[in-house]
């Protein structure tokens, strides 16, 4: 498997199943390890850099225990598009894609994109595993056997008092991130979205729009994270969000459906369909107005209002029509102008609408 | 009745009072002006970083914080000058170094918790005494290597491995002549 080949799909974790995925798109939880006896990143030299991520590439990719299938992208030597590519996907962050290009980083690949294991990114080790739909429990259960597996032979930086070490404080104890992607766009249309914000708030968890920090709310996709990872353990954690937070913020959006169903159907259909018109007949594309196109029919196919096209679909949808996606698969460089119009074709073409003149 | 904010005409939320140098020293402020001051984070979403940061800035004017200021982590060198500049730690050593100084700033970051709750690494084994040594022995080995000192590189990886065993197939250090 390259990187090549899992382009024109989207992974496992967007395939639109999984528990709950009316409502909640995918389910992430990552951890934050450092080696001990090593400087964190920050401060490391180039050759301690090195030294780290050869020591990292090389237990990752020898376990047998975290994966079968896999596969290394060493940063320095991946073009700037592939690199994109990877942030669109959620597998890398922006942080370790825009380092200094000569610096010794790179990220472990599950064929199937459930897990990625990135190396000298703020941190030594940043695993991450993703899911479709509400599935915490299985995601954890996974990160926790590769933790284990890289445990066999790496030390990690830990303190009795502290945790696992962590190059900024706010990682440190469990080093544990768990963050839930939330699709709410009733909530967003009938204004209550500060309902959301109280209930995370109670259980100090943060809300963030789909890109995670500062970026806006894309397409009604909200992010819930937690912010504690000291004094909680990870199955507190868990149990917040498991027990708490998602099923309150479900509810919250499938009572805002019901009530748009029930109170404007009308409307509702009129959003619906004007989105899937202007989808299906539009010669310019910005990823703003798709993204907020492919959440008011999301909304429709979910209701049973729409069913010319699944979940997935829609899902995958939102992938490609990202930047470094629609190049990929146009196979040249665009400029945002050349970008709007491929995005237009392609998503004509996925919406199964016959080419006119 | 409500006291107003020292700033503008809203109501103060925000009330303190310190002694400086014997003298009494007032501050009443409305929730804007707190936060602008950095006494209160008012989004209800505020990026961790940026209440770290606040924090950081903070806690910076008292004297505690101003003589914390020349504190140096011994293992990797970084002061807590640096470390309130970036929010991030040089190596797991600066925990204990700046100890502190950090631990009303964790629990303020993590809603109360100071502790470690939660999964324990198996291999615990490796103490904590020789992951210093290696991390202050590998800091070395880079300057020399830098000021182009292979005789004190060889002796310093020499010291490494004596320390750390290189596993099969580790390429640590192949850029010292003579390895």
């Amino acid at each position: 498997m390259t990187l090549r080949q899992i382009t024109e799909h989207a992974g496992e974790w967007l395939r639109g199943a999984g528990p709950h995925s009316d409502v909640v798109i995918s389910s992430r939880i990552r951890l934050a390890r450092n080696l001990a006896g090593y400087p964190f990143v920050n401060r490391a030299m180039q050759r301690q850099r090195m030294d780290i991520l050869e020591t990292a590439k090389q237990q990752i990719t020898s376990s047998h225990r975290i994966s079968d299938s896999l596969f290394w992208v060493d940063m320095r030597d991946s073009p700037r598009l592939d690199r994109e590519l990877l942030v669109e996907r959620h597998l890398v962050s922006r942080q370790l894609v825009s380092a200094a290009d000569d610096s010794p980083r790179g990220v472990a690949i599950g064929s199937d994109e459930t897990f990625a294991i990135m190396v000298n990114e703020e941190d030594h080790l940043r695993i991450q595993v993703l899911r479709s739909g509400m599935q915490l429990a299985e995601a954890y259960e996974q990160i926790n056997r590769i933790d284990d597996a890289l445990e066999d032979s790496l030390d990690f930086a830990f303190s009795p008092r502290f945790g696992y070490l962590t190059a900024c404080p706010t990682n440190v104890g469990t080093g544990l991130r768990v963050s839930v992607m939330l699709h709410l766009p009733a909530i967003k249309l009938t204004g209550q979205i500060e309902k959301v914000r109280r209930a995370a708030r109670d259980l100090h968890l943060a809300v963030r729009g789909l890109f995670g920090e500062g970026s806006e709310a894309l397409g009604d996709l909200y992010q819930i994270s937690n912010q504690t990872t000291l004094g909680r353990s990870e199955a507190e954690i868990l149990a917040d969000f498991e027990q708490t937070v998602v099923p309150q913020i479900i509810a919250y959006e499938q009572q805002a459906r019901a009530a748009l169903l029930r109170d404007r159907p009308e409307q509702l259909d009129d959003r619906v369909y004007r989105a899937w018109a202007v989808l299906t007949h539009a010669r310019l594309l910005t990823s703003e107005e798709t993204f907020a196109l492919l959440s008011h029919v999301r909304l429709g196919v979910t209701l049973g209002r729409l069913d010319a096209i699944d979940l997935r679909s829609l899902n995958e949808l939102l992938l490609i029509c990202q930047p470094a996606h629609l190049q990929r698969i146009m196979g040249k460089t665009m400029n945002p102008a050349e970008r709007r119009i491929a995005r237009a074709n392609l998503v004509r073409q996925r919406l199964g609408v016959r080419r006119t003149p | 009745m409500d006291r107003k904010c020292d700033k503008c005409n809203r109501r103060a939320t925000h009330h303190s009072v310190e002694i400086v140098q014997g003298k009494k020293i007032e501050q009443h402020l409305c929730e804007t002006h707190a936060a602008e001051a950095g006494l209160s984070i008012k989004a209800v979403n505020t990026p961790i970083n940026e209440l770290l940061t606040n924090f950081v800035k903070l806690h910076s004017g008292g004297q505690a914080m101003t003589a914390a200021q020349e504190l140096v982590c011994d293992v990797c060198g970084l002061t807590f000058a640096e470390f309130r500049e970036h929010t991030l730690l040089g190596c797991p050593h600066c925990y204990q170094a700046f100890e502190r100084q950090i631990s009303p700033l964790l629990e303020r970051a993590h809603d109360g918790g100071g502790h470690h709750v939660g999964k324990v690494p198996r291999r615990c084994g490796s103490g904590q005494d020789r992951q210093e040594q290696l991390t202050q022995l590998r800091q070395r080995l880079d300057e020399a290597v830098t000021r182009e000192d292979y005789e004190l590189a060889a002796r310093l990886r020499d010291d490494i491995h004596r320390i750390c065993p290189p596993s099969p197939g580790s390429t640590e250090r192949s850029d010292i002549p003579g390895n």
